[in-house]
């Protein structure tokens, strides 16, 4: 068993107006689109993706709720607790690639972006927020190849939502893969325009999870569970879905629309 | 290779038929009909929900889980969508032709019964109650320390459903055994042994236990030899079946149990490490240990450590 690794931070760095990337060593790998389990002392834990892989490891958080919120305050020095690394990966598998990704679904995916771009692939990235304030690593997507920004108020980029951008991208140029993170209504948008258009697609989904190793059904998403059969999924997966992009679990187990 | 599969798995509890001896243990991969039929159709002879109460219950903030080297320590806190809710989960895992045993608790006997009551109506093949929860303050922590209890809940729900009732007991009691006898006396078709053992797992370097609600109950490989034991005193006393639970990972282990007097066993975490794999694993091993020594069937081999 993956046994919890109580670490300190070696570096907090402020990302945008709500979102911080911690950074920590952990002795374990980790691959792109997998998570750890990230316990914030006294607080909570959470899965989280990383957002930096190699030794010293990142995650990119968004605080939203109290436990993020405390984690804000969090400095180097301060311990949390990691276990992991869990999940599936998302398959390199492109010479051509659109990722795609709504606000803190590019801490997810820019890790795709980097090992896309490390293995000779042409990376194109349509990156979607709220405003200009809340865009997330566009500059490491650049440095990867050719970025898109999408901002919901037109403050930077093309004014609308990342998937009406993506869709413009995939019409003027070819792509072999599209990959993407985000908000799952989004993420439903992205993957009907893929398949629509016979472009082989991943998504990587966010569910709640208490134990994140497959057995408390937290995250069951039809007969799948997102940690361990998940997070990322492919178009066809997701296609014969009856959940995807309309229900997850509440902490209680029921059944409810996103 | 000989012919191993020669040796009959199937077994039969309180008139309930197995195709082999491994159920699902509450709590693992039961919270909705999709994984209920998934485990079941990897080779379970039987699945057990995860308790579901009178109404929708969050269970405790993370962290509920702690992986350890011989075992997992939880306290998820009987987090469940309530009865009510559960009903399109049972009825999804039963349409697909699972085994579903239906585990319940409540706060007191009329709780039980009522949840238990519409379990079975929704197609629950037997009811576990869960009576022995170690970590859900006023949900089981007090029961199981009662045999008396014990006794009434069990009696409550016999009188409430026609399926058959296994009561699922703790092993954080001096005397596991009387409290088989208390709900045998109750009218239990069969108990089941052992539920988690309370434990404890700090983290030094930030001076606190790791899970939110302080303590756990912990299971797997760990706990296997306090689960045998339990089920050969239990065998002693009582003259009703006994399920084995507790870190059934193997064919040997699941043959501990069902030496010491065990007619089935429930697996749980031995998932974490095996997935869903772990039934044919487990199935298949048991097979073959059955053979080599000289057993035809499984059932030939229930209580035989008695000598």
């Amino acid at each position: 068993m993956a046994s919890l690794q109580v670490v300190p931070l070696l570096e907090v760095a402020q990302e945008n107006v709500h979102t911080t990337t911690y950074r920590f060593r952990a002795d374990f790998g980790g691959a792109p689109g997998q998570f750890v389990m990230v316990w914030i002392p006294r607080y909570d834990e959470l899965p989280m993706a990383l957002s930096y892989l190699g030794p010293v490891k990142g995650i990119t958080v968004h605080a939203y709720g109290d436990a993020t919120r405390a984690f804000a305050a969090f400095r180097p020095g301060d311990r949390i607790g990691v276990r992991g690394p869990y999940g599936n990966t998302f398959r390199l598998e492109g010479e051509k690639v659109l990722c795609v990704a709504g606000g803190t679904g590019m801490a997810s995916l820019i890790a795709a972006v980097e090992a896309f771009a490390q293995q000779g692939a042409t990376v194109t990235t349509a990156v979607g927020a709220r405003t200009a304030a809340e865009l997330l690593f566009v500059d490491r997507a650049s440095a990867s190849g050719e970025v898109h920004v999408a901002t919901d108020d037109g403050s930077r980029g093309f004014s609308g939502f990342a998937p009406a951008l993506a869709e413009k991208l995939m019409d003027k140029h070819t792509f072999d893969l599209v990959v993407t993170c985000g908000p799952e209504i989004m993420m439903r948008a992205v993957v009907d325009a893929s398949r629509k258009r016979g472009l082989k697609v991943q998504a990587s989904l966010e569910r709640y999870m208490k134990c994140g190793i497959g057995i408390c059904d937290a995250c069951a998403f039809d007969d799948r569970l997102v940690c361990v059969d998940g997070p990322v999924f492919t178009g066809e997966q997701l296609a014969s879905s009856e959940e995807f992009g309309k229900f997850r679990r509440s902490k209680d187990g029921r059944r409810v629309p996103i | 290779m000989r012919a191993a599969w020669m040796v009959d798995l199937r077994t039969e509890i309180a008139g309930l038929r197995l195709r082999n001896p491994t159920m699902l243990a509450s709590g693992f991969l039961d919270e909705t009909g999709g994984s209920l039929l998934r485990v079941y159709n990897a080779g379970a002879g039987a699945v057990v929900t995860k308790s579901i109460g009178p109404a929708p219950r969050e269970g405790y903030p993370n962290p509920t889980v702690v992986e350890l080297d011989a075992g997992l320590l939880n306290a998820v806190g009987l987090p469940n969508p309530g009865i009510a809710e559960f009903e399109r989960e049972v009825r999804h895992a039963v349409k697909g032709k699972a085994l579903v045993i239906g585990s319940v608790y409540g706060r007191d006997a009329s709780e039980y019964a009522s949840v238990a009551e519409r379990m079975a109506s929704y197609g629950a093949a037997a009811i576990e109650l869960n009576l022995s929860c170690p970590h859900a303050k006023g949900l089981g922590t007090e029961i199981a320390q009662d045999p008396e209890a014990v006794r009434e809940i069990t009696r409550a729900v016999k009188e409430a459903v026609h399926v058959p009732v296994f009561s699922k007991l703790s092993p954080n009691v001096a005397d596991i055994a009387s409290f088989a006898v208390a709900a045998e006396h109750g009218g239990a078709d069969g108990v089941v042994a052992i539920n988690t053992v309370k434990a404890m797992v700090i983290a030094p370097e930030v001076r606190m236990p790791v899970l939110a609600n302080r303590y756990g109950g912990l299971s797997g490989p760990a706990i296997r030899p306090i689960g045998v034991r339990a089920v050969y005193d239990i065998y002693e006393k009582v003259g009703i079946p006994v399920i084995g639970v507790g870190g059934v990972d193997s064919g040997r282990a699941a043959l501990e149990y069902v030496m010491a007097g065990a007619t089935a066993v429930q697996v749980g975490t031995a998932l974490v490490g095996q997935g869903l794999a772990a039934f044919e694993r487990i199935t298949k091993e048991m097979m073959y240990v059955l053979e080599e020594a000289g057993f035809k069937s499984v059932q030939e081999a229930v209580g035989v450590a008695h000598g």
